[in-house]
């Protein structure tokens, strides 16, 4: 399990990123925490000509508070965030879900960005992202773009950015009051999750979020539902997620975990 | 842009355990072998090479570091511990480590380096741990020999002697 070889480049600007892209297409990739991206290197399931090191970029590297949105750039560590006197107050539900993200000895390195751009689809942070329904900010060399989180994820391990894009930062709205539920069901803390859910009212009623089952983390947002209404609600949507048995757990296994899950936090938060 | 290209050697330098060393690398170069192969610091052990495990679990500027999913490049000017910094002298093991042995908290020893790494450095952050937080941090690494309760109960042994500051013998 050795890496075939590649150039390396450490940048020190977004600039030299984004030209490093644009040069190599899809044969260059950008090195963040390297906790997901080394491991498939060192399997060969990637095989890029170059890597791009963003972790020495210090504009990437803030957290920001802003009006109604915390903003956090590329460079932020998963352990950073978590850190981060501001989290519980502004992003609850991160503060509930980012403790999932793999083990204190991955959060070290991990970025938050990073575990958006991999995409897998039992990850925590993906699920974040649109449960909150928050923004990718993208940056090519000659364009940038938001991308609202529901349109981000295209499949297993696939998203909607250009091989030329640098995901230069997030931003997750910051819900006030809002009430917030997540919980997951995995082998082990820390390993990736079964399925994962998350809760939070909205004003028409409640959304629901599910990671876990489908190719990409699904939200569903409902009147204020009760009883065999939700039932209903959440047994239909159980289904539409489509899922799959697996060697960790079967189809009819994760939709009973929605269901159940789902109406223990949605109790919890319309509370 | 300073790009190190696939086939070439390039240096690279930081600090092990306290002293500069240098040494050459290929980009793809991993900082487990890199450690193991060009330093002969064999301390850092090496098992599933994706992270999963936690053998080559080190300290690269004060974060918990899998050494295999780390390219020795990527470290140049950094500070770096492993197993083989945490004693404070050749002849005599550290508190931490003293309290393995007396627990048996290691048997083969594969996992051993990477899990004290962990330890080491959780503890000096938090000196008085629950049972709770120690798992949580195991659960970063793999023991296929003990079980997990003797790193358990070394590790609580461990913080509880260093805060009231008497140790019972070794024997
Ligand atoms: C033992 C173990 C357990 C884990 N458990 C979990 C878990 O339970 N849940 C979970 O969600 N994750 C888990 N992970 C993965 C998580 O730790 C990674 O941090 C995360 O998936 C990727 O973040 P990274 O910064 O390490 O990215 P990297 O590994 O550096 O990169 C991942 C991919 O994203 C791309 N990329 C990274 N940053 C950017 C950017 N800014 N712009 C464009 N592309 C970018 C890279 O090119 C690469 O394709 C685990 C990992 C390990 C080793
Ligand atoms: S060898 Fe690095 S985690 Fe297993
Ligand atoms: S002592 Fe053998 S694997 Fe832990």
């Amino acid at each position: 399990m050795k890496p075939a070889a590649f150039d390396y480049v450490r940048a020190e600007t977004a600039d030299e990123v984004l030209s490093g892209l644009t040069q190599e297409g899809g044969n260059a990739r950008v090195l963040a925490g390297g906790q997901s991206l080394m491991a498939m290197i060192n399997m060969r399931v990637a095989k890029p000509k170059l890597l791009i090191d963003i972790m020495h970029i210090k504009e990437l590297r803030q957290i920001e508070r802003k009006a109604g949105a915390v903003v956090i750039g590329a460079g932020v560590r998963q352990a950073e965030l978590l850190a981060w006197p501001g989290l519980a107050e502004a992003l609850p539900l991160v503060a509930l879900a980012l403790p999932w993200v793999g083990h204190a000895q991955t959060r070290s390195r991990g970025t938050i960005c990073g575990s958006l751009a991999h995409a897998d689809p039992s990850a925590e942070m993906p699920l974040a992202l649109v449960a909150l329904g928050g923004e990718v900010h993208l940056r090519s060399a000659t364009r940038r773009r938001r991308m609202p989180a529901r349109d981000f994820f295209a499949g297993m391990m696939l998203t909607a950015r250009a091989d030329d894009e640098l995901i230069e930062a997030i931003s997750l709205p910051v819900l006030g009051e809002a009430r917030c539920a997540f919980r997951e069901v995995a082998r082990r803390h820390g390993d990736f999750a079964i399925v994962a859910c998350a809760a939070m009212p909205t004003p028409a009623g409640i959304r629901f979020a599910v990671a876990g089952v489908a190719d990409v983390p699904t939200a569903r947002d409902w009147p204020r539902l009760e009883g065999s209404a939700l039932d209903d609600a959440l047994n239909g949507f159980a289904y539409e997620l489509d899922a799959r048995d697996d060697v960790h757990a079967t189809a009819r296994y994760r939709r009973d975990l929605v269901r159940s899950i789902g109406r223990d936090l949605i109790g919890e938060v319309l509370q | 842009m300073n790009r190190l290209e696939a086939d070439a050697r390039h240096p690279v330098r930081f600090t092990l355990n306290g002293k500069a060393v240098e040494a050459e690398a290929e980009p793809r170069t991993l900082l487990s072998d890199f450690l193991r192969q060009q330093l002969g610091a064999t301390g850092t052990h090496v098992g599933c090479e994706h992270g999963v495990c936690g053998a080559c679990t080190i300290v690269v500027d004060d974060m918990l570091t899998r050494a295999c999913l780390t390219l020795a490049v990527q470290v140049d000017g950094c500070d770096i511990r492993t197993v083989e910094g945490i004693a404070p002298s050749p002849d005599r093991l550290s508190a931490l480590q003293r309290a393995f042995r007396r627990n048996h908290a290691l048997q083969c020893g594969f996992c051993t380096a990477g899990i004290l790494m962990s330890l080491d450095h959780y503890l000096s952050r938090h000196p008085a741990p629950t049972e709770e937080e120690i798992r949580e941090l195991l659960s970063g690494h793999l023991c296929r020999c003990t079980g997990y309760t003797p790193i358990i109960r070394a590790a609580l042994e461990a913080a509880r002697l260093a805060t009231s500051s008497e140790e019972t013998s070794d024997a």
